[in-house]
């Protein structure tokens, strides 16, 4: 299953996968044991082998037991499911780092703007400047991210950092990521925004810390004051 | 013509329009409501095709269409925009008005009153009424393809503000036209809903208590309740998105309005609506298995108590849908506890269909064939719904094709293997024929193969964050590879859809050269077969007294293997 995965690149990216192979695990146990009863008990029962049914209709406390048990067995499962679905959320979606990197998404059919501080470090302020649809962040800092969206809404979908978070006119959105390896990834929108849903796209460019520094450096001053 | 009918004032209608068309017998209606979920079906499966063929190959020209006009296609290529018309129109169609009118408007009408004993719904002119409602929707909702700016595109969910203003879509009309299309579709299942409701509570026959009640008719009219319960702030939803569009207002439009609103309202439906589509298809599975395992159900009061709490819990699970939409992130695990929590009553539900076939006497009609398909394409969708269910994976999983392959096989199941195993299990009831079972068992064979082939792969394209909706996969790089699933998905699809050709195939055959059906074929104990096949106007000679269980099978010590629930007077199989 690791195959179809796309390669993780974020700290929590791990997180999700290991949670998304414990809910396999479960179900798949399930998975066996259901099919495989319904499976016996076709060919167990069948006419030519079992030609008088018995007469059960589960109303016993002895027999209620058969529904009962395996019942408790899945609430606790799905409790503990719960529990472990809880820790990870958490750690992405409520308890956000401050960010060493602050920057702004305005999603617009059929493209992301992207808004950079500049060497100052702040949004806001002259020497901020912007990118159609390529997210240039650095490798090992954590970075945060304001969505915005000025028509429809648009889903900001990073998968190799397994993040997902709607874009919505009229709300400003954080999301967080820290991501590991450098490279050129993909940027998806993942809602239904309109005919041209399907291009909007964007690069995700993670460089190494040091070399983002210079590339900021690099951008900043041509398009400061422009 | 029977007291009963005469007491109803509903006396068989003379003449041709009154009898066929304009009928107000409850049997007429349910076969109409069939009849058109069919049709409604067939557009729906050629909005598959046509989707399927350009996500497998995209922008190449789709074999039999070159006859679409511009600017939907171009000599058989689809236009961007048509495809998110597909999308919009494939889902709208398949749930309300192919699912709904097949299970609830069809079965529902057809089989609550022969199963209580009763001569005919609550209201039979309100039935009628309910039906020419929805056959209207029915209409409007195909004309909208052809109006300029072509149907609605915003998805079957219509979310704001894509849907709230023309601009967006550069849909003018078809959005318009949807929203009254499914504004009037629901209303007319909130009156056939309150209907069956009134039908199923007072016209019970004398002895059939709620704890004797077919668990078919518990599932319709928790289904019933659920949508009557759950309909209004849709209604509401639709009427002021409506108002958004024609008369401007900002009801899910920022600054004045807010578009997570529309998906409170639409999810607040949807949810229950998930479970009032996938209630009378279990309802159908619950009836066949003790047939034909001669076996009573295993845990009647289980399964009915396990009903009813998955229908309240339906009321408080929304927000799974919007985990990512914006909402305050702290509601993401209590509306994932209770998702996750339904699990359990359907695991009952499940556990009990098992144990009906433990230590049963299994024979394998058609009908069983499908009751039994259900089970095991059921299980994957419930338990694929736990990943989902999961606020964190639906991180990763949210609109992508592993969604639209759990809905799939929760749906699919309910709808289809539940459908067809209610047509077949009761098309002797309904036609006085006998379907034959060699084309029975390869359509149903071919179906079960051709499903799986094409869903499964939709959970690996999934797994590799594959997005929903997409109208051309080969824009990404990182999809590209997965191409091959959508090429195999897609062959699926076209068997899947040449598979149903034997049903069609049988089920008019069957009409005019089956052999003719008994009242009683299976061998069931529940009331609809103690009447003839099929049933005349007024559906009993003599109103049936109930006297115990519907599922008294291999009772101990009975002379016969099978104790019906009533006592009828002077025809049937209760004679002998």
């Amino acid at each position: 299953m690791y195959g179809w995965f796309p390669q993780n690149i974020a700290t929590y990216g791990a997180d999700v996968d290991r949670l998304f192979y414990l809910i396999y695990y479960v179900v798949g146990a399930w998975f066996v044991v259901l099919q495989g009863a319904l499976l016996w008990f076709v060919i167990r029962y069948r006419r030519g082998a079992h030609p008088t049914a018995t007469y059960a209709r589960g109303e016993s406390r002895g027999e209620l037991a058969w529904l009962l048990i395996p019942a408790a067995l899945v609430l606790a499962l799905d409790f503990s499911i719960d529990a472990a679905s809880d820790v990870v959320w958490r750690k992405v979606k409520l308890d956000m780092p401050p960010g060493d990197l602050q920057l702004a998404v305005t999603a617009k059919q059929f493209a992301w703007t992207i808004a950079y501080p500049g060497r100052d470090g702040r949004l806001g302020t002259d020497d901020d400047f912007s990118l159609l649809s390529e997210l240039h962040v650095p490798a090992g800092r954590d970075v945060r991210v304001t969505l915005r969206s000025t028509d429809v809404l648009h889903s900001f979908f990073l998968p190799n950092a397994r993040l997902k978070q709607d874009a919505v006119p009229g709300r400003a959105i954080d999301v967080w990521f820290n991501l590991t390896t450098p490279g050129r990834y993909e940027l998806a929108c993942a809602e239904l925004c309109g005919f041209g849903h399907y291009t909007m796209k964007g690069s995700l460019v993670v460089h190494p810390a040091a070399e983002f520094d210079q590339w900021m450096a690099a951008q900043a001053p041509a398009s400061a004051g422009a | 013509m029977s007291e009963t009918a005469r007491v109803l004032g509903h006396e068989p209608a003379p003449g041709f329009w009154r009898r066929y068309v304009f009928s107000i017998d409850h049997k007429t209606v349910g076969r109409q409501y069939m009849v058109m979920a069919m049709v409604m079906a067939v557009v729906g499966g050629a909005t598959a095709y046509v989707m399927r063929w350009q996500l497998a190959w995209p922008e190449t020209a789709v074999p039999l269409t070159g006859w679409m006009p511009e600017p939907f296609m171009y000599r058989g290529i689809v236009d961007p925009a048509f495809y998110n018309q597909l999308v919009t129109m494939h889902g709208t169609i398949m749930i309300f008005f192919v699912a709904m009118p097949l299970l609830l408007g069809g079965l529902g009408n057809y089989l609550v009153p022969l199963m209580i004993g009763a001569p005919d719904m609550a209201f039979p002119r309100l039935n009628m009424l309910s039906f020419w409602i929805f056959f209207s929707a029915s209409i409007l909702l195909l004309a909208s393809f052809l109006v300029p700016g072509g149907a609605a595109s915003a998805g079957w969910t219509s979310y704001a503000p894509l849907a709230a203003r023309p601009m967006y879509t550069g849909v003018e009309w078809g959005i318009n036209i949807w929203l009254i299309a499914v504004g009037l579709e629901l209303a007319s299942f909130l009156l056939g809903g309150i209907n069956l409701i009134v039908t199923a509570v007072n016209m019970r026959a004398p002895g059939l208590s709620f704890s004797r009640l077919p668990l078919m008719v518990w599932m319709q009219l928790t289904a019933a309740v659920l949508f009557m319960l759950s309909v209004g702030p849709l209604i509401a939803g639709v009427l002021m998105l409506f108002l958004d569009r024609v008369a401007g207002t900002s009801f899910f439009v920022p600054a004045d309005g807010d578009p997570l609103l529309w998906q409170h309202l639409f999810w607040f439906f949807g949810h229950p609506e998930v479970y009032v589509l996938l209630l009378p298809g279990v309802g159908a599975v619950l009836e066949i298995l003790p047939v034909f395992a001669r076996k009573p159900v295993f845990g009647y009061r289980a399964i009915v108590w396990s009903t009813i709490a998955a229908g309240v819990l339906s009321f408080i699970v929304w927000a799974h849908h919007m985990f990512l939409s914006g909402i305050d992130p702290r509601l993401a695990t209590p509306f994932s506890v209770t998702t996750i929590l339904i699990s359990v009553p359907f695991a009952i539900i499940l556990f009990a269909m098992l144990a009906t076939l433990w230590r049963g006497s299994l024979s394998f009609p058609t009908p069983m064939l499908w009751a039994l398909g259900f089970i095991t394409t059921f299980l994957v969708g419930g338990l694929t719904g736990i990943f989902v269910g999961s606020a964190a994976v639906d991180m990763y999983f949210h609109d992508t094709y592993f969604v639209v392959a759990h809905f799939h096989f929760a749906l699919f199941p309910a709808v289809v293997f539940g459908g067809f195993a209610a047509i077949t299990f009761w098309y002797p009831k309904m036609f006085g024929r006998m379907l034959h079972e060699g084309l029975g068992r390869l359509h149903f064979g071919l179906t079960l193969l051709a499903f799986n082939a094409v869903f499964l792969p939709m959970f690996v394209l999934g797994l590799g964050g594959h997005m929903r909706r997409i109208y051309d996969p080969t824009a990404y790089e990182f999809l590209r590879p997965l191409m091959p699933l959508h090429g195999v998905a897609t062959i699926a699809t076209v068997v899947l859809l040449l598979s149903q050709a034997p049903f069609v195939l049988n089920f008019f055959g069957s009409f005019f050269l089956g052999r003719r059906a008994p009242a009683n074929p299976w061998r069931a104990a529940t009331l609809e077969w103690a009447t003839t096949s099929p049933p005349p106007h007024g559906n009993f000679s003599t109103p049936p007294v109930v006297v115990r269980g519907p599922y008294e099978y291999s009772v101990p010590g009975a002379a016969d293997d099978m104790l019906p629930q009533g006592q009828a007077g002077g025809e049937g199989a209760w004679a002998a």
